[in-house]
Formats: C-alpha cells, structure tokens, sequence
C-alpha cells in the first residue's frame, strides 16, 4: 500500500468536548501509515446553523476551507465529523451543480474555491482506502467476547446523491471494521435513526426521547457498547445519557465509544491513551470483558495445542 | 387539522417561492406518506412533513411559515433518501425555514436563538466557543439552568476550552458574514 495522505479537518467539538475522538483518530491513523495534514487556520464549517440562514452563505463558510485546502495543493480533505462532513459535501455538490451559486459563493469569499477538491470521512479513509485486510493485520489484542452495536447517525450516508458512501439504508462499513477489530456485531435495527442531533440544548425532551429509543434498542441487541462516529451522537447517547434515564425512566450505563478508540485498543493502545476515561458513562465493565475474552482464547489455544502434542 | 378556505388564503407565490429556492417540484408529491412514516420527529411536529409538502402545495404560506415543524427539522436527510419521487424534502422543510426567518416569523424562539448565538461565535472567532455559546444561550433565552446538570459531568474531564480559539484568518470569516449581509441590503 502506498502512503496515504490527506488534508485533515478536525472541527471545532474535536478540540473540545470531543477531544478524545481527534485523539484516538490520529493515533489510529499513525498506526495504519495514513499521514494527516490539518489543515492551517481552518475555520468553523457552519454546521446546521448556518444552513437555516441561507444555502449560499452556508457553503461560504464551508468552502473557505475547501479553498486553503487547494492551495496546500491537496485534492482531498478528511474529516472524522459527519456534521463537518455534510457542510463540506453539500458545498461542493451545489457549487458544481449551478455555476451562478459557485460564482455568488466566491463573491463571498477572500479566496475562491475552485472545485478542485472533495470531501471524504475519516470513516470513508478506514474502510475504502486502507481497507479491511490492512486493518487486520494491526490487530494484536482483538476484542473478543464483547458485542458492539454500530450507530452511524444521519449524514455519514445521506442523502445518497451527496454523501456517495456507503449504503443509504444498511450501511455496513462501521460494522465490517468492527468484525475485522475482533468484535461480534449484532443486528441492530437502529443504525440510523437520528439522535435528536443539535437540539439537546434547546429541546431535550426530543433528545433523551430518540436517544433513548437508540440505546433501549441497542441493549435489546445484547450490546455492550455503542459504537459511534459522530461528536453529536456521541455527546447525546453518552453525557446525556443520565438526562435519558431521568427523562424516560430507564436506568443504562452502556458506554458509547468512537469507532477510532475501539480500534486503538485492538491495536494495542491502552484506554487512557484513548481519553476512553474522558466519557460520562465509565468503559470499565466493558474493558474487563475484553481482557477475560482474551485470556479465555489464549487458554483454550494452549489447551488446543497441549491436546495435540 | 382545521377548515381552510382556499379562496381566501392560497398563496400561489408562494408556491413559486419555495419551488425557485429549493429546485424542487413540490406538485410532484403525491403524499404516500412515505417521508412522515420514517421522519423520527413526527411525534413533535405540530404538521408531520407530508402535510407540510401538501399545505405548500396548496399555498398555505401562513401556516407552513408559522409551523413548528419547520423549525423542529434536525435535516437528517431520511425523508429524502426515501422520497420515491425524488424530491429533496429536507431542502424544501430548511427552504421555509429560510423564508420563516426572513419574514420574522419563527415559532420556536429558542432554536432560532441558539442558531444565532452559534453564528455570532463563529462570526467572532472563526470557530465555536462552546462554554459562551451555552451560557450566552442561557441568559438570553432566560432559562438559566439549561444543561446546569451536565457541567459537573464535563468540567472535570478537562476538554473544554475556557477561552475562545481566535483563528488568524477570522476577518476573512467574518468578511462572510458582512458581505452576505450588503448582498440582502443591495438586493432589497
């Protein structure tokens, strides 16, 4: 496999409340030789606030970094966030759609985005780019013995004309690193109903109302813990979930982890190197049960071959 | 739902509005309901979306406008990806809420409120500021204790900034905004 390298776009919750998930996504990518570059003074990618203003102004502020993203001389920019990702996506897609919405959007801009680049998630980057058979071979302390549910939330695969990853309805990308990092992955039917995204502060009873239905159905799968790829989801299903519980009269303490940290600990990195002690519901439960199934294949590897000799 | 008199309040301009902003024809909704049955904010909508496509339809600019549908739209893309017409129904619900917006008229408040105060962050700093936005959120939409709950729970992990990152280049994002602004003004 040659080198991969690419622009990365971390996003504003990635330097603060969802540190862990920069950190465990570099780490990963370091490990898997994907070379990172961030991107120099990126700007906040207007998430959903700016689209309920106007599309033209949204994609102005999405695509100013799309255009430092051209003079690094990079084709492609990777993001772990879906949020930052569809901001990104839908620029690009409008812009290359309508010349006239291109050239208002530049009007906006210092410098213009010539749509010379697209836009990828890290996500995208692990199961297309380095692939499956390159992640395994990095796996020293596979993660047998838990099951792991994969949530995607909304935007990692929709709308499909936009995202063009994966599929819309049953993507399995998440699912597929996670049977290859060792994990069962059970059914689970709610992939990718929406968490109640950005309105935990504003309307929590939506949130702790559809956050909830994903976690009682996550457990009802038989998870021991959610994997996730999405700052929000994992702020709503995690931090919140205390407010799920008081809200909707559950009481669940399952742990909501990055995809990236799941994979950092079958590669052999510890959880406080992950920042998995940086969440609201605590991993320690589920950590243990990784140690014991890895002790158990060992055990029953010894005994297969002590039988034979 | 109530009685509409369509002689009196079908809006046909309307009709063109949302149809010309979204590139969207709304006429080829047939109401299967298909973007309802998956839209997991039925349940908090006071229109679900399929009424909401219909009351376009029929030009009822004053209560598609007035709606707290549009503003409850988390534009999780479902309704789009299943639309068998292939209309881009989460373009047309953030459409009205443009227009909502643009007539000042905005049923939820506080979404928008905090929609702003986001804005007003990145306008400042060229990223998020999450702790001002938060607080700010909460002085002016008066509910003080919003989240209070959660501060115990993140403070002490260490991972949020207590002051704001100022990019370099945030005159370039804010030049955004301001340009976006003259734009309106020229146009108006």
């Amino acid at each position: 496999m040659s080198k991969l390298s690419f622009a990365y776009y971390p996003g504003c919750s990635l330097e603060s409340s969802a540190k862990e998930y920069d950190v465990s996504t570099r780490k990963v990518a370091d490990i898997l030789k994907v070379e990172l570059i961030e991107i120099p003074d990126w700007s906040c990618c207007g998430a959903s606030p700016a689209h309920t203003v106007d599309h033209l102004f949204a994609s102005a502020v999405a695509a100013r970094n799309l255009a430092i993203v051209e003079e690094m001389g990079r084709d492609t920019l990777v993001t772990p966030c879906p949020e930052c990702l569809s901001a990104f996506k839908k620029a690009i897609y409008n812009m290359s759609k309508d010349d006239g919405f291109k050239k208002k959007v530049n009007s906006l801009l210092d410098k213009p985005f010539n749509l010379n680049v697209e836009a990828k998630s890290f996500l995208q980057i692990l199961y297309e780019d380095v692939g499956k058979e390159n992640i395994s071979k990095k796996v020293i302390k596979p993660l047998i013995g838990v099951n792991i549910v994969p949530y995607y939330g909304c935007l990692l695969t929709r709308p499909p004309d936009v995202a063009q990853f994966d599929d819309p309805e049953n993507p399995i990308s998440m699912d597929t690193i996670l049977e290859t990092i060792g994990a069962n992955v059970p059914y689970f039917s709610y992939k990718l109903e929406c968490c109640g995204a950005a309105y935990g502060v504003t309307k929590r009873r939506i949130v702790t109302k559809l956050s909830g239905d994903i976690l009682k159905t996550a457990i009802e799968s038989g998870a021991d813990a959610v994997a996730v790829a999405c700052p929000l989801c994992q702020q709503n299903l995690d931090l919140r979930q205390d407010q799920i519980n008081r809200d909707q009269g559950f009481d669940f303490h399952i742990p909501i982890l990055y995809i990236t940290q799941l994979m950092g600990l079958s590669f052999g990195l510890s959880a406080s190197e992950l920042m998995i002690d940086k969440h609201n519901v605590k991993s320690d439960h589920f950590l243990e049960k990784i140690e014991k199934g890895l002790k158990e294949k060992e055990k029953s590897e010894k005994e297969s071959i002590s039988s034979k000799n | 739902m109530a009685l509409i008199n369509l002689t009196t309040s079908t809006d046909e301009n309307f009709v063109n509005q949302v149809e010309t902003l979204s590139g969207q024809k709304i006429s080829e909704c047939y109401q299967c309901g298909k973007c309802t049955a998956g839209c997991p904010f039925s349940f908090a909508f006071d229109y679900p979306v399929s009424q909401i496509m219909r009351l376009i339809q029929i030009g009822q600019k004053e209560i598609v406008l007035n709606s707290k549908a549009i503003w409850l739209c988390a534009t999780c893309e479902a309704c789009t990806t299943r639309c068998p017409c292939q209309i881009d129904v989460a373009n047309v619900m953030d459409i009205c809420r443009i227009i909502a917006r643009k007539e000042n008229k905005v049923k939820e408040k506080d979404v928008k409120l905090f929609y702003d105060i986001f804005l007003e962050s990145v306008k400042k700093h060229g990223r998020i500021f999450e702790i001002e936005i938060l607080m700010k959120y909460n002085l002016k939409s008066g509910k003080l204790l919003t989240d209070a709950d959660l501060g115990p729970k993140i403070l002490p992990k260490g991972k949020l900034n207590f002051f704001p990152v100022n990019i370099k280049g945030k005159d370039s994002v804010e030049k955004i905004f301001t340009r976006f602004v003259e734009g309106i003004k020229n146009n108006e």
